[in-house]
């Protein structure tokens, strides 16, 4: 397989932090590679570094030594401003806990990644499609009728899946979520797995983290994170 | 454009911003309210300095005057391309004795002629009786042949119990004793042996209140040759304490001056030779702030303290701000940290942070001002119903010659008043803002994570 194949490859990745007088190795040499369309679900305990790595993959943290390469391109290399072009375009997030903005409608926290990135006199020239396309998510989400609802207005389910309208708004090549039901109840959570289950079908490149081995199962690929280091990979529907 | 939709919606949600614009707005209430009153009262005063002595004066400390001045008065007449008018005057000090009273008073005297000194100075509208027509201010109504004076306000009449004076239909008949000590060219008392003073009477013909305090309680005016004579000035070379000068309307005060100064300076060449040019040399050519400096600098030196103690009041509108906005962006880590993950900059950061300051500012500002606006319209009645109910006045008026509290805004005052604002307000947010933008996303979203 060539490099072409691989949206995102890891190679090396260490990473440490301080905590008080001693330092803490949290990742010791990951290597990971995700191909385009796949769906892979990282698992380990708390404490493992699977969030850690999640982030360095979606460049919101830097790495102590090792790249990561973002197709084909390193992204240590990039600038800060084409970190946050990359982050806005390219990479979509998914947080447990939601993290929408309270002070915004859910229409608004669904198209903020689109007006992050205009001036005012862009906005004016792109808002409308902006709209649109945040009505269309949120009406694939079955939230068509919560467009002018606050967040703390809607259900945790209803919270989660604003959170991944967002994530697609700006159709990003890699979908990253970081325990995207840990805070839902398994009913909900389901849903959620539902929903991240159709994007992969229809083509989104996805890694998810988890804790919990049966919503890992819902992935194409799993990969477990043992003591900062990649385990074993298994592949699922050989 | 996120900014500007974030930080509308920080400010209108967040009550502790309110505080922060509560905070501002009685900065700016105060400022406004107290530099216009300020500012009102030190123009007020500078213009009845300035309407005291016209716009430019050659003249000189010494009691015992300057020569040859008619000739410097017909250079200064020639100039038709920027002076307006000259007035010539006296200036020295005496005794004034109301007829049937052995208590004098000691007093300044200036000796002008009326018509001239009003086409210099706003000597004309500072009269009762003759306001119309100066030039008959030294005729008593009662009997105009006699030699008249006019009388500082506060000389000749008494306050009732509300501050004002009590102005009769005409002027009483009152006869006072003037005497001053006559001086030779060389300074010396002209009559010593002979009974040093000289002293004549005048008959009370009208007031002047120019709106000076210290002028309207010791000035009194008379006729410029009787001046002249009083003071000794009158002999074979005439001599004068002064030149008072106005220019015409679209000359530059200090370009004036120094066109006259360099007149005087030819002037002073030219009569090098002269048997009184020594006299020459204690003339000065000053404009009426320079001329009038011991009195404008204290209040002048007020206002600028003033100012100072407004800086003061701006650092604590900064110290407020600071506050506020630390406890709003530690509130706010996470919104940072979800701006962050969606590509938002460190400079967007900062920036709406700073949006968010600017409405703080803007809108104390807009509500100081206005706040400001409407008291100052009513500080007036606010005064008469405090007086009216409490005896209570800002200004004794038995002590300080004003009127009115002066209330007129001006919109340069305003503006820069609200820019200041702004400006401490952003400068007090600056720092949380910075600490803001350099947050790590990953340490704001990680919530109960450890790794």
């Amino acid at each position: 397989m060539s490099d072409n194949d691989f949206i995102l490859k890891a190679e090396g990745i260490n990473k440490s932090y301080r905590m008080g007088a001693t330092r803490v190795m949290v990742l010791k040499g990951v290597d990971l590679a995700v191909k385009k369309g796949e769906f892979v679900a990282i698992i380990g305990a708390s404490g493992s570094g699977k969030s850690t790595l999640l982030h360095i993959l979606g460049a919101l943290d830097k790495p102590d030594k090792g790249t990561v390469k973002f197709e084909g391109r390193d992204l240590s290399r990039h600038s800060s401003g084409e970190l946050n072009r990359f982050r806005n375009k390219m990479v979509g997030f998914v947080f447990q806990f939601y993290h929408l903005l309270d002070e915004l409608s859910v229409l608004e926290n669904v198209f903020l990644p689109v007006m992050a990135d205009k001036s005012i006199v862009g906005w004016f020239g792109s808002r409308r499609w902006a709209k649109s396309r945040a009505k269309e998510l949120l009406e694939q989400f079955g939230l068509s009728q919560r467009t002018k609802h606050k967040p703390y207005q809607l259900s945790g389910g209803e919270r989660q899946r604003v959170a991944i309208g967002r994530a697609l708004m700006n159709e990003p090549r890699l979908l990253l979520a970081d325990e995207p039901t840990g805070n839902l109840d398994s009913a909900t959570g389901n849903g959620i797995l539902e929903v991240l289950e159709k994007l992969n079908s229809l083509g989104q490149t996805i890694v998810m983290v988890t804790h919990d081995e049966r919503i890992a199962q819902r992935a194409g690929r799993i990969v477990t994170l043992v003591d900062g280091k990649i385990e074993h990979k298994s592949i699922k529907d050989l | 454009m996120h900014k500007i939709v974030l930080a509308f919606r920080y400010f209108l949600k967040r009550r502790i911003t309110h505080f922060a614009v509560l905070a501002v707005a009685l900065c700016v209430f105060i400022v406004v309210v107290v530099m216009t009153v300020m500012t009102g009262l030190v123009g007020d005063f500078k213009q009845k300095n300035h309407n005291f002595v016209g716009d430019c004066v050659v003249g000189t400390e010494s009691l015992v005057g300057f020569a040859y001045y008619e000739e410097f008065v017909n250079i200064l007449q020639e100039q038709n391309d920027f002076v307006q008018a000259v007035s010539p005057v006296i200036k020295s000090y005496g005794l004034l004795s109301a007829r049937g009273s052995d208590q004098p008073k000691g007093l300044e005297v200036i000796g002008i002629d009326p018509v001239r000194h009003n086409w210099v100075t706003g000597f004309g509208k500072t009269l009762n009786y003759h306001k119309s027509d100066a030039s008959r201010a030294f005729e008593p109504s009662y009997d105009p042949n006699l030699l008249g004076c006019i009388l500082g306000i506060d000389l000749a009449l008494r306050r009732d119990a509300d501050s004002k004076y009590f102005f009769t239909s005409s002027p009483a008949r009152a006869a006072f004793s003037i005497s001053c000590f006559p001086l030779t060219s060389r300074g010396a008392l002209s009559r010593a042996g002979t009974g040093l003073v000289n002293t004549k009477t005048f008959y009370y013909s009208d007031i002047s209140q120019s709106g000076l305090a210290r002028v309207d309680s010791s000035l009194v005016y008379l006729p410029f040759e009787q001046a002249q004579e009083l003071c000794g000035m009158d002999r074979s070379v005439k001599r004068v304490s002064a030149i008072h000068i106005k220019f015409k309307p679209d000359v530059k005060l200090q370009a004036g001056c120094e066109k006259v100064d360099l007149l005087w300076q030819k002037f002073k060449q030219d009569k090098a030779d002269e048997k009184q040019a020594y006299l020459l040399d204690t003339v000065n050519v000053q404009s009426w702030k320079d001329y009038r400096r011991s009195s404008i600098a204290p209040m002048e030196n007020e206002q600028t303290e003033l100012i100072v103690m407004f800086g003061f009041v701006g650092i604590t509108n900064v110290f407020i701000v600071l506050v506020v906005f630390y406890m709003i962006v530690s509130h706010k880590s996470k919104d940072i940290g979800i701006l962050k993950s969606i590509g938002v900059s460190n400079t967007d950061i900062l920036e709406l942070f700073s949006c968010f300051a600017f409405l703080v500012g803007f809108l104390g500002s807009c509500i100081g001002e206005l706040g400001g606006w409407i008291f100052l319209l009513k500080i007036n009645q606010i005064e008469d119903w405090l007086y009216g109910r409490f005896g209570f006045q800002l200004w004794d008026r038995t002590i300080y010659a004003m009127g009115d509290i002066p209330n007129r805004v001006s919109p340069k005052v305003l503006g820069v008043i609200a820019l200041s604002a702004i400006i401490a307000c952003l400068a007090g947010a600056l720092l949380p803002s910075w600490q803001a933008a350099k947050q790590k996303p990953v340490e704001t979203l990680q919530v109960n994570q450890f790794y």
